[in-house]
């Protein structure tokens, strides 16, 4: 078979590709940076800004002191670029006020940015049903809707609101499912975290609305050290959804989050994230390293976690939203779609680690690797000598499309328990030329044609997002992929 | 109305088409026959523009456009239309899902609004009559899971859907039973309006039988070297082609 000629599909997928990432804009904000570098000057300084009492200063400079022992890890299936940590910024206020201007407004141009990503602001316009937490750099601009919840006892708020308003709670849940000497990022976060957001569920409170976070990073050189404490009392129920974006730049930016959830007595939470980073130019310039540890704690008995996440964006997606299944007869799902083009790299998947009896976990893995990016699917199913009954089905699958990426799959498995039963399926499949071709005969364009078969391949994880997220997905999907075929 | 020049097309560098001319006019059924490898598939992959195929000669004008300069989508949508010798399964892509997508990208080069759910659900129940189409079949991916023979009625049920006025059935017949090759003809026929044209590609009489072709030509390595009435097909399928090979050759 001869190499396709087609001169004009060529041309219309370039002018496609090099427009594809819309929110590649910049705001040109006065922002306050603190100077560059890492060092315990710099923690006492992000602590002094933010306000924080003496505790949490302490828990920050305990981290900084165990991060500076470690090694950063090699073993991920990523070329990981030098990470100068001395060379940016940890901390950037784009709500800071130039002197003399003392006024309590958000400025217009903040508010204009997230009008432009679709995050209203202003309350009279804000999504109905949905509370959003506006965090630009490492700053929570607003969050929305905050009364309305308040009524019901629902606390929701930037994590910086939440050590003042809330300390005790922050206090008690802070690092206590994500240790701050857990691994090297997450240590590196326990130092120089900062504003995410924080959600308390009082006990059999059903969230009325969906609560959401919009991440953007807008300062050059700066890192983005998101952190993120939810907290579902007994027989509570909320479901958190997560967009990111960033600008298009040419060096790389770093997001490191930590992000902890603890679920009590029959509690459940649902968190999704559409994860659309700048991915980096075609060439694999820029981009954002997006290096994260998830982890939710299923403290309570039956209680339930599920995690859904649409990677589409990032030059480097490194991560494994966990879940540690403590409470009898709790349950966890992994629902993920990580998508690669270009030279994207992405080592991604999940630990389910059982501990109580009756445990149920399930795990539901779309890979889809385009251009000549790298895609692995790594996650552990741990089944401890107690967890009698635990029962874990996960099912990964790998969508090629051209022959110059790679997918990979690194499924661990370490079971103790005689009474458990584990499956694993994994399937590797490839978008043929005969395939999109069928469907340019149908009058179906290449491009359509894609985007009907990765959403197709796709369509179990993305019909576990909430329905206005879901439509996003589905977009991003197909956007992600223009010109990967041609 | 489809016009064919001295059409000279090769794949993977070799030559398959030696200099075809073939002219169909609106309502014309023509009938394409020939050995194996003379090259009638190749002829159908050039005219709906498979990417693997290479054109080095001559022209291709439908309804007085370059085809040739089209896409394979933009010719779907000027009507052009291939039931495939070996219809491609696309698993995870529901039949329903295809074909709103298709006819609606026809219909917005036809600068129509998207069709309404409900109607075209309505659509594609009628259309499924036609072919005798389980409509099981129709919830499952495209071509997934489907016999040979549903396959091919599969094929004909998109005919149906996306109403092309000129239509290649690349052996539609091969596989299929009496009855079903019964069904399939007939539904085509059903679908024939007065403009349809097509080219019926086969090695056997019996589809003609329920197809009347208005002209039967032979292709023998990439040329057509003999055309001829109905007839013809019944004097191949006793005589086999070696006859035409013959006269050919002397002349």
């Amino acid at each position: 078979m001869g190499e396709p000629v087609d001169k004009d599909t060529n041309k219309y997928v370039k002018e496609v590709a090099s427009e594809k990432y819309k929110y590649g804009f910049t705001t040109d904000i006065h922002t306050e940076i603190i100077e560059k570098g890492l060092n315990e000057q710099t923690i006492r300084t992000i602590s002094q800004k933010k306000g924080e009492p003496e505790w949490l200063l302490q828990f920050r400079l305990d981290a900084f002191r165990h991060w500076l022992t470690m090694e950063q890890p090699s073993w991920g299936h990523l070329k990981l670029p030098d990470i100068d940590y001395q060379g940016i910024s940890y901390y950037a206020d784009p709500t800071a006020k130039k002197k003399g201007n003392e006024s309590k407004e958000i400025d217009p141009e903040l508010i204009k940015t997230f009008d432009k990503l679709g995050i209203p602001l202003e309350e009279r316009l804000a999504l109905s049903g949905t509370a959003v937490d506006a965090v630009m750099d490492s700053v929570s601009v607003k969050t929305t809707q905050k009364d309305i919840l308040a009524e019901k006892g629902i606390i929701f708020c930037s994590f910086g609101e939440a050590v003042k308003n809330h300390p005790e709670l922050v206090r008690k849940y802070l690092g206590s499912v994500v240790p701050p000497k857990d691994n090297y990022f997450a240590a590196l976060n326990s130092a120089v975290f900062s504003d995410g957001s924080f959600v308390y569920i009082p006990k059999n409170t059903r969230c009325p609305m969906e609560l959401s976070t919009y991440f953007r990073i807008n300062a050059r050189m700066t890192g983005q050290f998101e952190r993120t404490l939810i907290v579902c009392d007994e027989g509570a129920y909320v479901s958190y959804l997560e967009g990111c974006t960033a600008p298009m730049r040419d060096e790389n930016q770093l997001h490191a989050a930590i992000v902890e959830i603890v679920v009590m007595d029959n509690a459940e939470v649902k968190y999704s994230t559409v994860q659309n980073w700048f991915p980096g130019d075609e060439n694999g310039q820029g981009g954002v390293l997006n290096l994260v540890t998830k982890r939710g704690h299923l403290r309570g008995v039956n209680s339930k976690l599920s995690w859904t996440q649409v990677e589409t964006g990032s030059a480097i997606t490194w991560k494994y939203p966990s879940c540690v299944l403590s409470g009898d007869g709790s349950q966890a799902e992994f629902y993920s779609v990580a998508l690669t083009n270009h030279y994207q790299q992405a080592d991604t998947g999940t630990k389910m680690i059982h501990l109580g009896k009756n445990t149920r976990s399930t795990i539901i893995s779309k890979g889809i690797s385009a251009g000549k990016s790298q895609n692995s699917y790594r996650g552990l199913v741990r089944v401890s000598p107690n967890a009698d009954g635990a029962r874990n089905y996960s099912s990964c699958d790998s969508l090629l499309l051209g022959s110059e990426c790679g997918a990979h799959t690194f499924p661990y498995m370490d079971v103790k328990n005689n009474s458990a039963v584990v499956e694993h399926e994994a399937t590797t499949s490839k978008i043929s030329e005969d395939q999109l071709f069928y469907c340019n005969q149908r009058g179906i364009s290449t491009e359509e044609a894609v985007g009907l078969i990765v959403n197709g391949y796709a369509k179990d994880v993305i019909n576990k997002l909430p329905m206005e997220f879901a439509v996003e997905a589905q977009k991003l999907l197909a956007v992600n992929l223009e010109g990967s075929v041609g | 109305m489809l016009e064919i020049k001295n059409l000279h097309a090769s794949v993977g560098g070799k030559e398959i088409l030696k200099g075809v001319d073939l002219t169909i006019n609106d309502g014309e059924i023509h009938a394409l026959m020939g050995t194996n490898g003379a090259g009638k598939s190749t002829l159908s992959n050039v005219i709906v523009g498979h990417p693997s195929y290479e054109v080095t000669e001559g022209s291709i004008t439908f309804n007085g456009q370059d085809l040739l300069a089209m896409k394979p989508e933009e010719r779907s949508h000027a009507g052009i239309f291939l039931s495939f010798q070996q219809p491609i399964e696309i698993p995870g892509v529901s039949m329903t899902n295809f074909l709103r997508t298709a006819v609606n990208e026809r219909r917005k080069f036809l600068g129509l609004e998207p069709l309404k759910s409900t109607d075209f659900l309505k659509q594609m129940r009628e259309k499924r009559k036609l072919v005798e189409l389980d409509s099981k079949l129709v919830n499952r991916s495209v071509n997934e899971g489907f016999s040979g023979g549903e396959k091919k009625r599969n094929e004909i049920f998109q005919m149906a859907m996306l109403e092309p006025t000129f239509c290649i059935l690349d052996e539609t017949d091969s596989g299929l039973d009496v009855d079903a090759l019964r069904i399939v003809a007939e539904g085509f026929n059903k679908l024939k309006t007065e403009k349809t044209s097509a080219i019926i590609i086969t090695h056997y009489q019996r589809l003609l039988d329920y197809i009347r072709p208005d002209k039967v030509h032979v292709l023998l390595d990439g040329r057509i070297v003999r055309t001829g009435n109905a007839d013809l097909a019944k004097e191949i399928e006793d005589k086999g082609f070696d006859w035409i090979k013959d006269e050919s050759e002397k002349r």
